[in-house]
C-alpha cells in the first residue's frame, strides 16, 4: 500500500528530472560549473585552514569533521529542497492556483519541480572533508558515536530544510522574491561551519535554542568528540538532534500550511 | 464579493460572467479550493473544496486559460502520463479516455511534442484533455477560450458538449465570450460588483430585450422610409434598418407597411446582439433593462 501511496509523489520527480535532462547540453554545463565553483570554495578552506591551526580551541580536523557534516547537510538540503528558489516566481505568475487543484500536497510539488541532481558536488566537495577529517580525528569511536554521525545525514538535510521552508513561507503574504530567505540559507550554512563558541553571545544562543541551527552539525560533534557544551546545555543535548528535526518538520509543515491558508493568489 | 449565492445540479452547463474585476475568477478559486471564502460557505459534490482539497481534486478538473498544468519541456504524451499517476486513474480507463479525446480534439500530431513547441490553440487543447484524464464529476473553465482561433475554440466547445451529453458531467465556465456561452451553455450567472444579478436561461435574457432591428433590401435605392411605431431609420444603397420595440408594435405590421410604399427583395429581423445586451444590464442592472423592456 506504502508504495502506491508514493507513486503520485515518485512520477512528479521523475517529471521534474526529465525536464532537466531535456536540455543537455545546458544540464551538463551547470553542473560542470557547479563542480568549478565547488572546486574553488575548497582552495579557500584550504588556506584559511593552513593559516589557522586550532580555532576557539578545536583541531583542524576537528573543525574539518564540523565543516563537514555542515556542507554535507547543506549540500543535500540544497539537493533536495533548492527548488524553493522558484518559489516566489510560482507564486507571482500564478502557478501556485495549478499545484492546488492537484490531489498532491502542495509544498512537495514545489520542492518536486526541480530535484537538483546537479548540486552534487557541494555534497562530494563536502565528504571529501568529512573523509579527510575522520582519518585524522584522535577519537575512539563507538556505536553510539557512529550512528549519531549517520544520523545527521537525514536530520541535517531535515533541520536545514524545515528552516529554508519557513523562510519561504513569508512569500505567501508580501509576494515579494524571497531574497530574506537567502540570509537563512546561506547565512546557515556559513554558521553551521563553525563551533558556535566563535560567535557572540545572542547569536549563539539563537543558534542554539531560537532557530535549531546548532543541531545540524555541533551537537551533533560534541558527542563525537567527547566535548562539553560551552553553552551549559546537559550532556544529553545530542541526542535530543533526532527529536529537534522532527520538532522543526512539524513546525515548518504547520507555518507552510497557514500560509496555503493565506494565499491571495495573483491575477485574473 | 458579496453574497453570492447559487446551488448547479449535476449534470448542469452554467456559464458564469461578469465585466473585468466583477468577481469571477475569485469565485472559480473558492469553489475549486484555492482560495478561503472569508465567510460563508461553499460545498462542491458535497465537499469543503479548502479543507478537503486533496480530496476533492480528485472528482473535479480545473482549465485555466491563463495558467498552464502541462509540463513545458516535456512531450505533451508525458504530461498526461504523469497526471495519470498523479490522479490514479487505472490504466485501462486512462487508455480508453485518451483514446477518446485525442480523436475529438485531434492531438495525434502533435501528442510527441514537447508542450513549449506547440502553438496556443494545441496547449489550450491538451490542458483541456489533462483537466478530464481523471473523468472529473465537476469541470470548471476560467476563460478557457481566451485567445484561442476559431478552429480550436468550436472543438474545444464541442468537445465539452459531448463530455456533458455522454458522462454527464457538470460544467461552470467562466468567459467574456457570450457566443461560447449561448452555445455552451444553457444557464447563465451574471455577477457584479461582487453581487449576483442574475441566474436564469440565457433566452430569458434576450426575452428581457425587446428592441429588434427590420433589415429590409429595397429594389432600388429609398431615403429612409417613414413608418408608424419606427423608432430608428437609417438606410445605406438600397438596405434599410428600421429599429423598433417588439412590444409596440409586431414586426409583421412593419413589413406590411415597408412593402406598401417600396418593393421589399430580402429581409430579417435581428435581436440586439447578446453582447450588447449584457453590456447594457452591467451599466443599468436588471432592473433598467426589465423597465426598458415593459
Amino acid at each position: 500500500m506504502a508504495s502506491t501511496a508514493a507513486r503520485p509523489h515518485l512520477w512528479l520527480l521523475r517529471a521534474s528530472l526529465r525536464a532537466q535532462v531535456a536540455y543537455r547540453l545546458s544540464f551538463a554545463l551547470l553542473t560542470v560549473t557547479a563542480a568549478l565553483a565547488t572546486f574553488m570554495d575548497f582552495l579557500v578552506i584550504g588556506a584559511i585552514f593552513t593559516h589557522l591551526p586550532r580555532l576557539a580551541g578545536w583541531s583542524l580536523p576537528e573543525i574539518g569533521l564540523l565543516y563537514g557534516i555542515a556542507g554535507v547537510a547543506f549540500g543535500i538540503t540544497d539537493i533536495c529542497v533548492g527548488a524553493l528558489d522558484a518559489f516566489p516566481q510560482i507564486i507571482r505568475d500564478g502557478g501556485f492556483d495549478v499545484l492546488l487543484v492537484r490531489p498532491v500536497g502542495t509544498l512537495y510539488q514545489v520542492l518536486a519541480r526541480e530535484f537538483a541532481m546537479r548540486r552534487f558536488g557541494k555534497v562530494a566537495q563536502a565528504g571529501a572533508i568529512l573523509a579527510y577529517s575522520i582519518a585524522h580525528l584522535h577519537v575512539t569511536w563507538s556505536a553510539p558515536k557512529v550512528a549519531m554521525l549517520a544520523s545527521t545525514l537525514v536530520t541535517g538535510p531535515l533541520i536545514f530544510g524545515s528552516v529554508w521552508v519557513m523562510a519561504m513561507t513569508h512569500v505567501f503574504w508580501t509576494v515579494d522574491t524571497g531574497e530574506v530567505a537567502n540570509a537563512f540559507t546561506y547565512g546557515g550554512s556559513f554558521l553551521t561551519s563553525y563551533p558556535i563558541n566563535v560567535f557572540a553571545g545572542w547569536l549563539r544562543d539563537l543558534l542554539a535554542f531560537v532557530i535549531p541551527m546548532a543541531f545540524v552539525a555541533y551537537y551533533p560533534v560534541l558527542l563525537v568528540l567527547g566535548r562539553p557544551d560551552p553553552v551549559g546545555l546537559p550532556s544529553f543535548t545530542p541526542l535530543l538532534t533526532p527529536a529537534v528535526a522532527a520538532g522543526v518538520v512539524v513546525l515548518a509543515a504547520a507555518v507552510w500550511r497557514t500560509g496555503v491558508r493565506h494565499y491571495r493568489g495573483t491575477g485574473s | 464579493m458579496d453574497a453570492i449565492t447559487f446551488t448547479v445540479q449535476p449534470g448542469e452547463m452554467v456559464g458564469y460572467i461578469g465585466p473585468n474585476g466583477a468577481g469571477k475568477s475569485t469565485t472559480v478559486k473558492m469553489l475549486t479550493g484555492i482560495l478561503y471564502p472569508s465567510s460563508g460557505t461553499v460545498r462542491v459534490a458535497g465537499q469543503d473544496p479548502a479543507r478537503e482539497r486533496v480530496a476533492l481534486a480528485r472528482r473535479i478538473g480545473v482549465v485555466f486559460g491563463q495558467r498552464r498544468q502541462l509540463w513545458w519541456d516535456l512531450p505533451l504524451r508525458d504530461s498526461f502520463d504523469i497526471l495519470r499517476h498523479v490522479y490514479r486513474v487505472p490504466l485501462p480507463r486512462f487508455q480508453r479516455n485518451l483514446a477518446t479525446f485525442v480523436d475529438l480534439l485531434d492531438l495525434g500530431p502533435f501528442l510527441g511534442t514537447p508542450v513549449r513547441q506547440l502553438s496556443l490553440g494545441q496547449v489550450m487543447r491538451g490542458e483541456l484533455t489533462a483537466a478530464l484524464l481523471h473523468d472529473p464529476e465537476v469541470v470548471f473553465l476560467d476563460e478557457p477560450t481566451i485567445g484561442l482561433d476559431v478552429e480550436s475554440k468550436g472543438r474545444a466547445l464541442d468537445f465539452l458538449a459531448a463530455l456533458n451529453r455522454e458522462r454527464g458531467t457538470t460544467v461552470l465556465m467562466t468567459t467574456h465570450d457570450l457566443a461560447d456561452l449561448e452555445r455552451l451553455c444553457p444557464r447563465m450567472l451574471i455577477i457584479d460588483q461582487g453581487r449576483l444579478i442574475f441566474d436564469g436561461p440565457v433566452a430569458q435574457i434576450r426575452e428581457c430585450d425587446a428592441e429588434r432591428t427590420l433589415v429590409v433590401d429595397l429594389e432600388a435605392p429609398q431615403p429612409p422610409l417613414a413608418v408608424a411605431g419606427v423608432e430608428e431609420v437609417r438606410a445605406v444603397g438600397r438596405r434599410q434598418w428600421l429599429r423598433f420595440r417588439r412590444n409596440r408594435v409586431s414586426a409583421a405590421a412593419l413589413i406590411a407597411q415597408v412593402a406598401a410604399v417600396a418593393p421589399i427583395v430580402d429581409l430579417a429581423v435581428e435581436g440586439t446582439p447578446i453582447e450588447e445586451i449584457v453590456r447594457r444590464i452591467y451599466r443599468e442592472g436588471m432592473d433598467g433593462l426589465r423597465s426598458a423592456a415593459g
